[in-house]
């Protein structure tokens, strides 16, 4: 292959992962925005959507899409449970103390990925796409369903945007992040809400697993990159800040994809865990977001 | 606080150092070997509680400072064929120019962003450790020869892989740190350090450089875990790199919270406890992170001060 269709190639794959890790670390990104939690927590709520999936697509059996359509509703729903009993039981009685919580969800992720390893097992197990399609490109063949998580992954970011500017919900949201003492005072169910962000920020993890895993097989160890680039995003992005987390996940999803296709994947971490590094000590409010109160 | 009794404080180090020292010639031979590493580790976890307990500063990045210990004398006995001790002050000198720089740069942010800042540095210095496989062993790691492994001192040479002087050696170390530490936090700057933990701001007002006061405690808690990690590689031969890995960021943080924090005792009690506790579950089942998971938990909500904290509050208010 030439350069171009090898760079278009790159671009394509860096798509990909830019979809799953905007949904991945818009997740990370409302939880620390609305709550001032860093969930450490959050790659194994991603593993755990993951492995759900494939013990849904292999209960149900059948035709694959139907299995599939399945997990995308049902993994998601029981890791969204999960956390919110993880929230009620553990991160409300610390009262969001940040250093606290951090502690609590570190604990949290050494439990799940051990269950996951006693239960599930330390096999890599593949979930069959919901079909399979090639596109035909000149240069090459490009699966459908990969564009198909680019498409899914875009809808999901707008109905997201959308419900948090448009819905009353997203007012309550975007109160609770603004002053979630005035919020309260104005008689706004401020634990419930809590309760809610973090549910909903593992679901986002949940379902962005759930789309990726036809691709890459699930593992209870696959928690672990996932939380350190959603970080990365949600560090350039600007903490709580949506649009700049999308901005930051396109741009590192690229960045990541284009470097690891020619350079050393391990070089391409350094390099990004490095700057990343630097722009949290050097500009604390990221990229894109504003200084916080 | 500990004003009154300075004496009773060296009295009860001094009196847990002499135990240690009478538990060598009591201990099995299994035991013998695990609290010999236990106080090795337990020196990395006095260094970590330099930081997070008397200056308040919650690093998810300490692993890096014990591993630049373990390679800088790991890689210095075995790629440069130096001498035990010349190796150990190699991993010393690691510690320090590795803790200054990073405390350079992290100390420019506070709270949540300290604590994702020196991750990251450390998963920066994981990666690199694999990246250089053909030096480190990559994730190999690299074992330490056991000819290289002798103190010599004038005529006399001491095998390091002999358990008596293994265990001496590691006691040593454990005794200086902790005297120094004890030292440190009654000292004067001791007392800055709890302030800045306490109000960084009215310290500030009353004319302390806090910034450099804290760059110092860094630097001196870099050189603590350095120490630890030299002295790892030297006397267990092995140097790898998961030790420099998240979850040896991790482990001190816990071993310090479980013994309690700002206490000069606490690491070596928390850091004793969970291996035991690690040892006696480890007969039943294989799945210790799920141990070391539930006791973060538990720990945070409800004995967020661990054990030494507790009784300090409780009843021994001496206690330093």
């Amino acid at each position: 292959m030439h350069f171009g269709p090898h760079l278009l190639l790159a671009a394509l794959e860096g798509l990909v992962t830019s979809a799953v890790l905007a949904l991945t670390a818009l997740g990370l990104s409302l939880v620390f925005g609305v709550m001032r939690v860093v969930n450490v927590a959050h790659g194994e709520f991603f593993m755990l959507g993951a492995v759900l999936a494939w013990a849904i697509t292999t209960a149900i059996g059948g035709h694959p899409a139907l299995g599939f359509l399945a997990a995308l509703v049902i993994a998601p729903l029981i890791v969204g449970a999960i956390a919110l009993v993880a929230e009620r039981l553990v991160l409300r009685r610390l009262n969001y103390n940040p250093e606290a919580t951090i502690v609590a969800t570190i604990g949290m992720l050494y439990i799940i990925q051990q269950l996951a390893l006693t239960f599930y097992g330390p096999e890599a197990r593949p979930v069959e796409p919901p079909f399979n399609y090639r596109i035909l490109l000149p240069w090459f063949g490009y699966s459908g369903y990969k564009l198909s998580v680019i498409a899914a992954s875009a809808l999901l970011l707008t109905a997201t945007w959308l419900v948090l500017t448009r819905t009353r919900i997203g007012l309550v949201m975007r109160a609770t992040q603004y002053d979630s003492e005035t919020a309260q005072a104005f008689g706004i169910p401020v634990g419930r809400v809590y309760g809610g962000v973090f549910a909903l920020g593992a679901m986002l993890a949940a379902i962005a697993a759930v789309l990726i895993v036809p691709i890459s097989q699930a593992h209870y160890l696959m928690g672990q990159d996932p939380l350190l680039l959603s970080f990365i995003v949600v560090i350039i992005g600007g903490l709580g800040s949506l649009r700049g987390t999308v901005v930051a996940a396109v741009l590192i999803g690229l960045s990541d994809g284009i470097i690891s296709m020619f350079f050393s994947p391990t070089l391409a971490k350094i390099i990004a865990t490095l700057l990343v590094a630097m722009v949290l000590v050097f500009r604390p409010q990221g990229l894109f977001g504003t200084t916080p109160r | 606080m500990s004003e009154a009794s300075p004496a009773k404080a060296y009295a009860l180090h001094l009196g847990v150092i002499t135990l240690l020292f009478v538990l060598s010639f009591l201990l099995p031979d299994y035991y013998h070997g695990l609290l010999a590493r236990i106080m090795v580790l337990a020196v990395f976890a006095m260094g970590y509680n330099m930081l997070f307990g008397y200056v308040g500063l919650l690093s998810l990045g300490h692993a890096m400072f014990f591993a630049a210990g373990l390679y800088g004398a790991g890689l210095a006995v075995i790629q440069l064929g130096w001498s035990v001790p010349a190796a150990f002050a190699a991993g010393l000198g690691c510690g320090v120019v590795v803790s200054l720089v990073i405390g350079l740069l992290a100390l420019r942010t506070t709270g949540v962003a300290f604590m994702i800042v020196t991750m990251m540095f450390a998963q920066v210095f994981y990666l690199l450790i694999l990246y250089f496989a053909t030096w480190t062993g990559g994730d190999q790691g690299m074992v330490v020869p056991q000819p290289a492994r002798v103190l010599s001192l004038g005529a006399t040479s001491l095998e390091l892989t002999n358990p008596t002087v293994r265990y001496m050696t590691a006691l040593g170390l454990f005794s200086i740190v902790l005297l120094v530490t004890l030292a440190i936090v009654r000292s004067r700057y001791g007392r800055v350090l709890v302030a800045i933990r306490e109000n960084e701001e009215r310290t500030k007002m009353l004319g302390y450089d806090t910034f450099s006061n804290k760059l110092a405690a860094v630097v001196i808690s870099g050189i603590i875990c350095a120490a630890s990690g030299a002295a790892y590689a030297l006397l267990f031969g092995y140097v790898g790199s998961s030790f420099a890995s998240v979850q040896y960021s991790i482990l001190p943080l816990l071993w310090v919270l479980l013994g309690g924090a700002a206490t000069t005792l606490g690491p070596l009690i928390g850091t004793l406890f969970m291996y035991y506790v690690i040892d006696i579950t480890s007969g039943y089942t294989s799945a210790y992170l799920l141990i070391v998971g539930i006791a973060l938990i538990l720990l945070v909500l409800f004995f967020p001060k661990g054990i030494l904290g507790s009784i300090r509050q409780r009843w021994l208010g001496w206690l330093p």
